[in-house]
């Protein structure tokens, strides 16, 4: 019995923490604090998807830098050499928007059935459940920043030197790319609780949405003239995609000291480098109101994304 | 004493699909149809749970138990009220349900420990003693899938107990493993509840309530009956059972049988240890009746001493009043007030068709030497 009032009396006495408040529903604070306290959980659950996803594979982790290297060949083959699309030094162009696009497209495949996927564990442990989507989000974006170190090698081989003195609008455009593919994939991972086609349509919304982006082919140069005939150019800009990887092209495109920079045509009465007809003419602070302005319109639609997830996992219980 | 776990008015109401339209072309198609019901799993609970105390949350399946438990733990949003907890909770609802299979031991146990909600510095801190506990050291490395199904359990309970929470929830989960695990489950929780942890302890099992709990919480139909002191609550679970049988009962069987009154010829109930004993059951019956009669005897804190039977001479009872005799031809019992129950219960045992909780308490007096609870009358001599 002494040995029990020791023990009684080391424990920390829980008079002074607050209480917990689990109640029919958490107000958008309450719910990004309680995100927030979990954070050790996504990162354990982006480690443990990284790893899984790769475990039996003889090749491991060398899989997340040749399967976009090798998607990267079929689109090189296909556009540079067969359907010629008369973008000049096309690899580097394509690679920049695939990044963006791969970081995107995993996102989603993978989070919108997530929670059904993984209904076991959210009918029995406690936690955000956009965790397992954030998850998700997470882990594609560790795929992403290998894809740019991959790139990066890439660029030292062929000597293509990039335009530096764009390259901090990147962090911009990235977390306002981290914060659409959040929402969206936490707002697809609930909604497809309630309809299950969802796993199914998304993969066809994506590959639509593949060639709403301008990856394999150049907006300036294709898309540009004829909406701008009927001023229609905001409607492309309705996809948050394009904007953010215009900005990526920008910076990783346009070369400082590849050949091809030195060949020039005349837009609208200015001599410009060949290159920026494949992209818009913009300077360098239009990019960076775009950017910012999209970053802000992002952190909005992640918010809207979370409130909705608040309302739509109150019946999780019944529908899985 | 600081209140750990607080329920205000918590009600939860499911909406039950009678045909559930979940592909996109059966919601177009019929937007509102198929019809739903409602069905409320807890109507208004509120209790609190304190520092230092194990409660037991007792029902029959469908009492909505398991609801209460899963809205504490957080994993169900409640319809209305509020639940507030402070402290750490390590929920065990089913173990190893955040398992990855496809991952090692290791790494599930850090992952599990981060879905409880406890640091990754934390389970480091513990990992070995998470590794002993769980007794699969060599396998610690082994991809979970490979497991067994005792493996995959012990070592989700081992992570579970051993993160340090100020508060354990517990949900029927001591029904797996093999018995000497369920030993060491047992003695773990006895160690919390030295500790001053609290405990909140889910089954429908009367006796490891009894074995484990100070106080009990019975729910029926999402309804709280009872709340207070282990053998009061589990009283209240027994007669409520017994009424909601009569409810039921078809062939009126049930109604007809009550136990009224339990005398003894001195009309004391007061015996000395080592005396025999003579009770009286006056039972009121409707009808002819021939079946089993049984008698319990309980201590205070609900330790079940005795269970014993009319051993196959069937009890014939007669309508109208009837007088059933039990002989104790001796109570080698200590110094204790002890209760009895007293029950008739169908030929086979297994229904029973009445049942009388505490029908009489007798006290027993012991003047000699011997503690606990019997006197075995050991002589210790050298040989």
């Amino acid at each position: 019995m002494s040995d029990g009032s020791t023990t009684r009396v080391d424990r920390r006495s829980l008079e002074n923490d607050a209480f917990r408040v689990v109640s029919a529903r958490d107000s958008l604070v309450t719910r990004l604090r309680n995100l927030w306290n979990r954070r050790e959980l996504l990162s354990s659950l982006i480690r443990s998807d990284i790893r899984i996803k790769y475990k039996n594979s003889a090749l491991g982790i060398v899989w997340s830098m040749l399967t976009p290297s090798l998607f990267l060949a079929i689109y090189w083959l296909v556009f540079a050499k067969f359907l010629k699309n008369g973008i000049p030094n096309f690899v580097v162009y394509l690679f920049a928007g695939m990044v963006v696009w791969n970081m995107f497209n995993t996102s989603l495949s993978t989070a919108t059935g997530v929670i059904v996927v993984r209904s076991g564990l959210v009918k029995k442990v406690s936690f955000p459940r956009e965790i397992l989507a954030l998850a998700n989000v997470g882990a594609a974006t560790f795929y992403f920043f290998i894809q740019l170190c991959v790139f990066g090698l890439y660029l030292l081989v062929v000597q293509h030197s990039p335009d530096y003195a764009y390259f901090w609008l990147l962090p911009i455009a990235f977390l306002a790319l981290y914060f659409f593919t959040a929402a969206l994939a936490i707002l697809m991972s609930a909604i497809t609780v309630y309809m299950r086609d969802m796993e199914h349509f998304i993969l066809i919304i994506l590959q639509l949405w593949f060639f709403l982006s301008p990856i394999v082919y150049s907006y300036e140069h294709s898309i540009a003239p004829q909406l701008h005939a009927h001023g229609l150019a905001w409607l492309y800009f309705l996809n948050p995609i394009t904007l953010i990887m215009l900005t990526f092209q920008r910076a990783f495109y346009v070369a400082t000291t590849a050949p091809s920079t030195t060949q020039t045509v005349v837009i609208r009465g200015h001599t410009v480098p060949l290159v920026l007809k494949i992209l818009p003419s913009w300077p360098m602070s239009t990019y960076f109101y775009l950017d910012l302005a999209l970053l802000g319109i992002m952190v909005i639609v992640f918010l809207l994304a979370e409130v909705l997830f608040g309302r739509l996992q109150g019946n999780f219980e019944s529908e899985l | 004493m600081t209140t750990v776990i607080k329920v205000e008015g918590i009600s939860k109401t499911f909406k039950i699909h009678h045909e559930r339209h979940q592909s996109l072309k059966e919601r177009m198609l019929h937007p509102r149809s198929g019809s739903t019901e409602t069905f409320n799993a807890l109507k208004d609970i509120s209790f609190s749970v304190d520092t230092n105390e194990t409660v037991g949350l007792v029902g029959h399946n469908g009492s909505g138990k398991s609801t209460l438990l899963k809205c504490i733990c957080g994993v169900l949003q409640p319809t209305s009220g509020q639940i507030h907890i402070r402290g750490s909770l390590a929920a065990l609802l089913e173990l190893g349900a955040g398992f990855q299979p496809e991952l090692s031991g290791r790494d599930n146990i850090f992952l599990y420990g981060a879905m409880l909600g406890f640091s990754k510095k934390m389970v480091e801190g513990i990992f070995d003693d998470v590794v002993e506990f769980s007794e699969i050291e060599n396998f610690i490395d082994t991809q979970v899938k490979f497991y067994s199904s005792g493996m995959y359990v012990r070592l989700a309970f081992a992570v579970a107990v051993n993160v340090d929470p100020d508060i354990l929830v517990v949900d029927e989960v001591l029904a797996v493993g093999d018995e000497r695990f369920q030993a060491k489950c047992i003695d773990r929780i006895r160690s919390f509840q030295d500790e001053g942890r609290s405990i909140l302890f889910v089954t429908h099992n009367a006796d490891q309530v009894r074995a484990i709990c100070d106080r009990a919480i019975v729910l029926d139909g999402g309804q709280m009956i009872a709340d207070g002191p282990t053998h009061e609550s589990l009283r209240i679970f027994r007669e409520h059972l017994m009424d909601s049988a009569v409810e039921h009962d078809r062939s009126g069987l049930l109604a007809s049988i009550t136990i009224d009154s339990i005398t003894t010829p001195s009309g004391s109930f007061d015996v000395r240890s080592g005396a025999g004993m003579h009770f009286d059951v006056n039972i009121t019956s409707h009808g002819a009746y021939s079946g089993n009669f049984v008698m319990e005897i309980f201590t205070r804190t609900g330790l079940l001493i005795s269970r014993s039977d009319a051993k196959g001479s069937p009890v014939n009872l007669t309508p109208g009043q009837n007088r059933v005799g039990i002989d104790l031809s001796q109570i080698p019992l200590l110094d204790g007030i002890y209760d009895v129950n007293i029950g008739v219960v169908d030929p086979h045992g297994n229904t029973v068709i009445a049942w009388r909780e505490q029908a009489a308490s007798i006290q027993v007096t012991y003047d000699g030497r011997e503690g606990g609870l019997v006197e075995l009358g050991a002589a210790i001599h050298q040989q």
